[in-house]
Parts: structure tokens; C-alpha cells; sequence
């Protein structure tokens, strides 16, 4: 499950900062939705409509009891059945560094869903370049039983997200600190400096 | 008005509506029509004011009326104990719920064992019936009792393809709907045991072309190896060899012979005698055909998502890991098109051992996933809370 510890009614900073980017009466599919707080946010306080996947049972059951609509599945395999623009936002919350296949998803939600939203760990911050320079070690893999572990995550860094994007051939629309502003693509390499995690709202790029 | 007759002495007796009426016929997916039926039928809980709290049980292929209290006739209980009942998820402090006996079934309702306006039984005269034309004559059922609209439709197997088909004829009239452990079609696997099933009651000398009722016989060996093959796709390798594996029974050595000697036979035979004397060899063949000839999407244009495109009734399909009679895969090829139908839709898959009758038995994570989703329904339907709760 990808939700934190707590009660739901304590919010995940990175929840509070994807749900400024989704509009009321949205339809919104929330991939690895682990316990269903970030729909129940989504809803109570953006009146959005959601659905969410999760791999786990514990959290599908929970999803259920709360009312939530939740498909028991898992990201890497069940997306392709999913049909075209059937969703206006579709959003993995610190959930793409931990995929098996994290370009073949953002493809398959990218056709899914007309913007996709992503927050993940950025390994760019520069606490994180200090610590590789002075120790040679890459800090907090998510992991404390070693970067090899199962489930491990892919460390990157917003520059890298980035490029990923644009690999799928999306645009960074708009990025933003969690607990930050949210700024316009141009000035992601500040951001890459000062935030330890990031929000991506990814928008097919215009041809 | 000719009444039905019923081979199970006592089955007359039970609570029960006509739906059809030569004024007013059933209409059958084969084209033919029924101008006499007969619903048997069984309640619990208390109708509230404006009707908002129907729940309708669908039982299975060997199943019956009887959810929530023991059978008068058969002297069985209630076959959903954990499910249906007070404080339970389909608790009947708080709803109505109805549970009826399938059209072709044999406890009250008019099947293949009733007797025709000639006053012969139907026998193999009776028409080919589907699954939509159970529902249909179960919905005729609700109606009668003054109710159109239902807080809930819920089965499983057979009984899961009849919610699902409440969803489609009783359109956005069903608030919520729970199919367990279904397929949005039955698989060549299941067509093929059902046809074994089959061929060995009318091999049986008894069966007499079907008009054995006629004759004062009853194919029951037939109808016993029917009912034993059908039973070991209910169960799973795991739970068989968790249960019985090779282990003898009553006996310390192989015999040598075709007794039984092993745990398993000896269960299974057990399994088809108690079965033949609850049930009608014609309305097995009646009731399995009815599921051979189950397609949704073939009835929608062979577009599975058709079938459900604009349906407002909340979803959630559960499936169990190790039944091989309606697959997890296969329930995933419903979640799948009624997702792409836009449907509000959840999907729990249990992990279990105990095969396709995990729906019968004890199985926590299916009841607190099951419970959590129909409280959240009934709260949304401005349903009371549950006492406990």
C-alpha cells in the first residue's frame, strides 16, 4: 500500500498538492490508491468523481468498505484494458519509481486519461547531490535493507522525470514543490535543486 | 388455472405468485411463450415506506428460495447463513430481501416437473429457458409484490449472471449489484461438463426420453454422476488434496476393487445421492442449458461494454483465486467492460483454496469487503445504519 501511516484524517502533503490540479466534477483514476485517501480528498474537497487500481487486498478491501470504487489489479499489467480518454486525470502519487515498467504505464495513462499527475521522490535535491559527493552513497532508496532489495525505487531526478515525459511524448504542463508553489516547466531546473518532492501535471505535447 | 405440480412433495405448499397469465404471457428468448407461471418465492425483513430497501438473492444452479431459513421440504438450512441475516451484509433488520425460486427450477416454481394445462408434465415438453428469461420472470416476481425498483441484486455463479442480467432489463432500476464468482460467458470447459452432466442422466434407463415423472420413475443414478462430476470443478486441486488428498476411507488398504476406497469417492458419492432427492434431473438439464447459451456481449453486438454502456448501478464483482468453474480472469473480463462502460465498479479478488463454492463458506475477507460495500451503498441510498454500527 503506498498510503502513509495515520488516520485519513491526516492529508499527505503530496495529496494537498495534486488535488489543486484536478477541477470539480472530474473524473479521476488514482493508480496505487493503497487505502483510498487521496480519492476521499479528491472527493470531499474537489468534487471529483474517482475510481482507483490497487495491487493489495487490504487496501481494495478498505477502498470498498469506504464506499470507494476500486478495481483489484495491478498497474504494469491491467492498464491496457482500459479504454481511450476514458478519464480526464489519471494519477500515480509515489508510485512510478516503485514500477516494473514505469514508460509503459505513462503511455498506457496517457491514453487513458487526458492529463496525468505524478508525484515522486526527486533525487536531485541537493541534499541528496551533497550526500553522493561527500559519502558516494545514494541516500533514502525507500529501503533500508539496501538499494537491491525487491521493490526498491528507481531514483531520479525531476530532470529525469522530465525526460521520461518526454519520451511518452508528454509536456511537463506544470510542476510543483509538495509544499511548494506550482511554476510552468521552464524553471524545472531550480526546482530540481530545492524539492524533495515533486508534482508533474503531464499534458500530451501538441503536435 | 392450472396449478403446477411439484415431484417434491410439500414444494406445492410454499409461498408463491403467478407472473404469467394467457392474458399476459411470459415472453422466452426462444420465441415461445409460457401462458402459466408460477414463482415460488421466500422474505425476510420488513418492506420500508417508499420500497427503497429490496434486496433480491439469486441462488445458484442446485440452489434454491431458501437464503436466510431452512427449507420446509428438504429439511436443509438456509444455504447463505453467513451472508443473509440479521446484522449480516444483506442484513435483514434493515432490508427486504426476496430470494425466488429460478423459472425451470423445482422448488414451487413452474418448471420442467410441473404439470402442463394438459395435465401431463411438462417434461422435455417445457421451452428452452435462459438466464434473461430467469430474470425476467423474476422481475415480473417483484413487480407483482408491488416493487419496481431494488436497493440491491446479488448471487453467485448462476445466480451472479442473473443480477447481472437485473441490471440490464431492470435498467437503472438496480441501485447496487454484486456478482459473485461469474463469467460474462460460460467457457467451452463448462459447456463440455454440463454436456457430460447431461449425457449421463439421459443415459440413465430411467430418464424414459424425459417423461419419467409421467412413468413413476426418477433417473437418479443419472442425475447423482450428473451432480458428482459438476461438483469437483467447484472445489480446487488444493482444497481436494488439503481434504481428502489420497487418504483412504473406513479401511486400511486398496481393495482391489471399485468400491469406494478413497476419502474422495466415497464424498462425492455422497455428494450425488443427497442431491437426487432435492432435485429434478429435467430441471438440471433445464437450468444448466440455460447457462450454456449465456453470452452478454453476443446479445449486445458482441461488445461486452454495451451491455452495461449508461448504466448508473454501482458494481462490485468478487472472485476467488482458485475457482477454475468461473475464473478470476473471467470476472476480470467483466470489471474490464464495465469499466470501459463507465460503470462505478469495484473488483475484489479473495485469495482462497476452497475453488468456486468459496462464496458458501467461511471466508472473512469476502464478508468485511462484501459488508463494507453494501453499508457505503446503503448510506448513499439514505439506507438507516447498521445497528452496530
Amino acid at each position: 500500500m503506498k498510503s502513509g501511516p495515520g488516520s485519513a484524517a491526516i492529508r499527505r502533503a503530496d495529496h494537498v498538492a495534486i488535488a489543486q490540479f484536478i477541477n470539480k466534477g472530474e473524473l479521476v483514476l488514482d493508480v496505487g490508491c493503497g487505502d483510498g485517501q487521496l480519492m476521499e480528498l479528491l472527493q470531499s474537497e474537489r468534487g471529483a468523481r474517482t475510481r482507483g487500481l490497487e495491487v493489495e487486498q487490504a487496501g481494495v478491501n478498505r477502498c470498498v468498505a469506504k464506499g470507494l470504487a476500486v478495481v483489484q489489479g495491478n498497474a504494469d499489467a491491467d492498464l491496457p484494458v482500459y479504454p481511450d480518454a476514458a478519464y480526464d486525470v489519471a494519477i500515480l502519487s509515489k508510485t512510478i519509481q516503485e514500477l516494473a515498467r514505469p514508460k509503459f504505464v505513462l503511455d498506457e495513462l496517457s491514453r487513458i486519461a487526458r492529463r496525468v499527475i505524478i508525484s515522486f521522490r526527486n533525487y536531485g535535491h541537493w541534499k541528496v547531490r551533497t550526500t553522493l559527493l561527500t559519502t558516494g552513497r545514494i541516500p533514502n532508496l525507500g529501503s533500508s535493507s539496501g538499494w537491491w532489495s525487491d521493490g526498491a525505487r528507481r531514483p531520479c531526478t525531476a530532470r529525469d522525470m522530465a525526460e521520461l515525459a518526454a519520451e511518452a511524448g508528454l509536456t511537463v504542463a506544470a510542476a510543483t514543490a509538495v509544499n511548494g508553489k506550482p511554476i510552468t516547466g521552464k524553471s524545472l531546473s531550480r526546482l530540481n535543486w530545492t524539492a524533495e518532492e515533486l508534482v508533474f501535471v503531464l499534458e500530451r505535447t501538441k503536435a | 388455472m392450472q396449478a403446477p405440480a411439484r415431484t417434491l412433495s410439500g414444494a406445492d405448499g410454499l409461498k408463491h405468485l403467478s407472473v404469467a397469465t394467457p392474458d399476459r404471457p411470459l415472453k422466452l428468448d426462444s420465441g415461445r411463450v409460457l401462458e402459466h407461471v408460477e414463482i415460488a418465492y421466500e422474505t425476510w425483513g420488513t418492506l420500508n415506506a417508499d420500497k427503497s430497501n429490496v434486496v433480491v438473492v439469486c441462488h445458484a444452479l442446485t440452489g434454491d428460495q431458501f437464503a436466510a431459513s431452512p427449507n420446509p421440504v428438504t429439511r436443509r438450512p438456509e444455504w447463505w447463513p453467513l451472508i443473509v441475516g440479521p446484522g449480516l451484509p444483506v442484513d435483514t433488520d434493515r432490508f427486504f430481501v426476496v430470494c425466488s425460486n429460478v423459472l425451470g427450477g423445482c422448488m414451487g416454481s413452474t418448471g420442467p416437473a410441473s404439470l402442463k394445462p394438459d395435465g401431463a408434465y411438462w417434461g422435455t415438453d417445457f421451452p428452452m429457458i435462459t438466464i434473461a428469461d430467469m430474470a425476467r420472470a423474476q422481475i415480473a416476481l417483484l413487480e407483482r409484490l408491488g416493487i419496481t425498483d431494488i436497493f440491491l441484486a446479488i448471487g453467485g455463479s448462476i445466480g451472479g449472471m442473473q443480477v447481472l442480467e437485473w441490471t440490464i432489463q431492470a435498467r437503472n432500476r438496480v441501485f447496487a449489484a454484486v456478482p459473485i464468482a461469474v463469467a460474462p460467458r460460460q467457457s467451452a470447459q463448462n459447456i463440455g461438463f454440463y454436456e457430460t452432466g447431461r449425457q449421463a442422466i439421459m443415459a440413465d434407463p430411467n430418464w424414459r426420453g424425459g417423461r419419467y415423472l409421467d412413468e413413476g420413475v426418477r433417473p437418479d443414478r443419472g442425475l447423482a454422476v450428473a451432480r458428482m462430476a459438476a461438483h469437483i470443478t467447484y472445489l480446487s486441486e488444493t482444497a481436494l488434496k488439503r481434504k481428502f488428498d489420497r487418504k483412504l476411507q473406513d479401511r486400511e488398504a486398496k481393495t482391489f476393487g471399485f468400491d469406494a476406497d478413497f476419502q474422495i469417492e466415497s464424498y462425492l458419492r455422497h455428494q450425488g445421492q443427497t442431491f437426487v432427492d432435492r432435485f429434478d434431473a429435467n430441471s438440471y438439464l433445464y437450468i444448466t442449458r440455460a447457462m450454456d447459451y449465456f453470452d452478454l456481449a453476443s446479445e449486445h453486438g458482441g461488445v461486452l461494454a454495451n451491455a452495461f454502456r449508461g448504466l448508473e448501478t454501482r458494481f462490485c464483482v468478487f472472485s476467488f483465486s482458485s475457482d477454475w468453474h468461473y475464473t478470476p480472469e473471467e470476472n476480470r473480463d467483466l470489471v474490464r467492460a464495465l469499466n470501459a462502460a463507465g460503470c462505478e465498479t469495484s473488483y475484489v479478488s479473495i485469495e482462497t483454496d476452497k475453488g468456486h463454492d468459496a462464496f458458501f463458506v467461511e471466508e472473512p475477507e469476502f464478508e468485511a469487503a462484501l459488508l463494507g460495500f453494501i453499508d457505503a451503498a446503503a448510506q448513499a441510498r439514505g439506507l438507516p445504519k447498521r445497528r452496530d454500527a
